[in-house]
């Protein structure tokens, strides 16, 4: 099984972030037919006829999205989320270093089916040679006409902005995106209202990933139809997938939407080190509920990932090999959202604390058999009950690793225990 | 530490003066900001529809001026965009690549998340900090950072924006020297490198990190595991489920739909049916 490329096609070709590149190479054609031979609605429609779905997390439609922003004259928005900050996750950082004017084109493009005159990339602050390459890429499309007032004598308008983020994970959440661009602290925003009907300054918002957007050109030229083809059931197109942890060839690797994973893993990515086998994997960023090997077969789809408990969030495998110990991993993990936490509300900021502070009870072998059923208990009071999900992006893979593995964290238990009581002993 | 009117109360830092008014607005006419850094940041005003949105790029400006935001860059920034420093502080307090400490005016994440951990990257950030402290790496802020986004260099460090990796924890001294001199560290391994490429791209493989140590299989002699479970331990109480939602929405002055019983009430009594069922 190789690859299938649509948004990589000419991802190798040198120059490509140049404009006089991408458009020898067909680049800008489809804002032009977006433009001036569909009209705005025509231009939804087809977004919507696409099947295509969010590829930041949620999976949400994309022409679904656009479709409730409402109509009539008043500031609109659209804000593209560049935040990729999902450990696992480095798709939008190849598709904005190497081809950055097909993101402008998608933000074109959305924009015309949003009917928003003004429009961010919210990229985050570590990618700044992204911002820099983006920058530019912005700049030559003004000079070109691309973007400003009344694109190519169309009378539509939009200005885009990219703006840089300053380390943040929680600003990949959109309404904390939206505080962060209106220059608070990112907090999330509870919802409803949806940022469609008040989000950037109170105003419509159409938020979608840089993948997302990347995808609107190819959809518009070569229409929802063909974009239909590629794909299974509602999972439909082409997916850029992020492999990264213990295999042999990580990297990212496109593929149409319901390739069994064992393909992803072993074909593409070159499977887990001589020796080794997959102990479990996060088929979805590090937020995802982790499968174990018996899974391996299922295909790459939003459904079938969800179907067994996890999700394809966004497209990011991070594989464990059977070496890796799991309560150090799970740490880790619980670290990274306890720090991330931006304090909002109380069941993620308590919660990510306390599961830190009793891994590291179990890491340490001061776990006690209660500390298992309280930190499983934890994580059920913390999913669903917080404004946003960077709680849940903690309690259910830690929760799935519980439940996939239990023997595994009490055999930890017991062992560091022992270590512990034997290096008393010996002092 | 500075003396203060009315003694700090124990808990507080410096930087709260509670005998002090809070600061306000400064008055752009009495505060001197460097030429530059004023265009800048009034460059950056002027691209949104919203002043206030320029808070980040603005500080980040500021910090690139003086190294950190300080309280005099935090003034500077308040007087050009006319919000009180209180306000920056607060924006500045949660973006954590905005310094908060004169920690050095450059910096050194190294990755430490979930695919890098996977690889080896907790020593690695251990060798560096250990090199560094060492070599005495002045001005540059070194610190594990969350996910960069570079999972397939992983584990890998930003040099001041310049990815690279895939690193290895006998890399460090090298990685320190390199930024003590002012080298550039590691030529055509940084991701914005011309002809940059990962090994395994051309036919290699990913380098593999030592596993772990060997863990001997333990039967101490307090018992196993399974004996834990008889010890007098208090019984954890499962997860509360969530109450079914309503089948229709309820009537103003209505708590719980077609609901006779007080639910207050019938909590007690399922309370009190628990208690006896219990030995």
């Amino acid at each position: 099984m190789t690859e299938t490329r649509v948004l990589l096609a000419n991802i190798d070709e040198p120059g490509l972030n140049t404009i006089a590149v991408y458009e020898r190479l067909g680049g800008y054609r489809s804002m032009r037919k977006a433009l001036l031979e569909m009209s705005a609605a025509d231009v939804l429609h087809e977004l919507e006829e696409s099947g295509l779905r969010g590829r930041g997390g949620a999976g949400f439609s994309m022409g679904k999205k656009a479709s409730f922003i409402p109509k009539g004259a008043m500031d609109k928005y659209l804000c593209c989320n560049a935040d990729e900050s999902e450990p696992g996750t480095f798709k939008d950082r190849l598709l904005m270093q190497k081809n950055p004017h097909l993101l402008v084109e998608g933000c074109i493009i959305g924009s015309i089916a949003a009917g928003a005159n003004k429009g961010f990339i919210f990229i985050r602050g570590e990618y700044e040679l992204q911002a820099n390459i983006l920058d530019a890429a912005v700049a030559e499309a003004y000079d070109k006409g691309y973007l400003g007032e009344g694109i190519l004598g169309s009378g539509h308008t939009f200005e885009l902005v990219v703006h840089r983020g300053q380390g943040a994970y929680i600003c990949g959440e959109e309404t904390a995106l939206l505080d962060a661009l209106e220059g608070k602290r990112g907090n999330p925003r509870l919802k409803p209202p949806f940022p469609a009907n008040q989000g950037l300054y109170q105003g419509p918002t159409l938020i979608n990933n840089v993948e997302t957007l990347c995808n609107t050109p190819i959809i518009i030229e070569h229409g929802a139809d063909w974009y239909r083809k590629f794909g299974e059931g509602n999972s439909t197109g082409t997916k850029i997938v992020s492999v990264s942890g213990n295999v042999q060839r990580p990297g990212n690797f496109e593929v149409e939407l319901g390739i069994p994973v064992r393909e992803l893993i072993y074909g593409l990515a070159g499977g887990p080190p001589a020796g080794r086998d997959v102990k479990c994997f996060f088929p979805g960023g590090s937020s995802a509920p982790v499968l174990t090997k018996e899974h391996l077969d299922l295909p790459y789809t939003f459904e079938a990932m969800a179907e067994a408990g996890s999700m394809l969030g966004s497209g990011a495998i991070i594989v464990v090999d059977d070496s890796e110990p799991l309560v150090p991993l799970a740490l880790r993990l619980a670290e990274f959202y306890r720090h991330e936490s931006c304090g909002k509300c109380v069941p993620c900021r308590e919660g990510t604390n306390w599961t830190v502070k009793m891994l590291e009870r179990v890491d340490e072998g001061e776990g006690t058999p209660m500390d298992l059923d309280i930190l499983e208990q934890v994580q059920g009071n913390i999913i669903g009950n917080c404004l946003c999900v960077l709680g849940d992006s903690m309690a259910m893979p830690v929760a799935s690793m519980l439940k996939h593995f239990r023997e595994e964290f009490e055999q930890h238990m017991e062992q560091a225990r022992t270590k512990r009581d034997l290096a008393e002993a010996v002092a | 530490m500075t003396e203060h009117a009315v003694p700090l109360p124990p808990g507080w830092d410096e930087a709260v003066r509670l005998d002090e008014d809070p600061a306000t607005i400064p008055d752009p006419a009495s505060v001197e900001v460097p030429p530059e850094l004023r265009a800048e940041i009034e460059g950056h005003m002027a691209k949104y529809p919203d002043r206030h949105s320029a808070v980040l790029p603005a500080l980040a400006a500021a910090q690139r001026v003086h190294g950190w935001c300080s309280p005099e860059a935090i003034h500077q920034v308040a007087a050009v965009m006319q919000v009180t420093p209180a306000y920056l502080s607060s924006v500045a307090t949660f973006y954590d690549m905005l310094r908060t400490q004169p920690t050095g005016s450059r910096y050194l994440y190294v990755c430490t998340s979930v695919a890098c951990h996977l690889r080896n990257a907790k020593a690695v950030y251990e060798a560096i900090e250990a090199q560094a402290s060492e070599q005495g790496l002045d001005d540059w802020e070194v610190r594990e950072f969350e996910c960069l986004g570079a999972c397939d260099m992983a584990p890998m460090a930003s040099i001041d924006g310049r990815y690279v990796g895939p690193l290895d924890e006998g890399e460090a001294g090298e990685l320190v020297s390199a930024l003590k001199e002012g080298r550039q560290p590691f030529p055509g391994r940084g991701l914005p490198d011309p002809g940059f490429r990962l090994p395994w791209q051309d036919g290699g493989t990913a380098p593999d990190r030592p596993g772990p140590p060997e863990e001997p299989d333990v039967h101490p002699a307090g018992g196993t595991w399974e004996d834990a479970e008889v010890l007098d331990v208090p019984p954890v109480r499962r997860p509360l489920q969530k109450p079914p939602p309503p089948p229709v929405p309820l009537s103003p002055g209505t708590s719980v739909a077609g609901e006779s019983v007080d639910p207050a009430t019938r909590d007690r009594e399922a309370e009190r049916e628990e208690e006896e069922e219990r030995p």
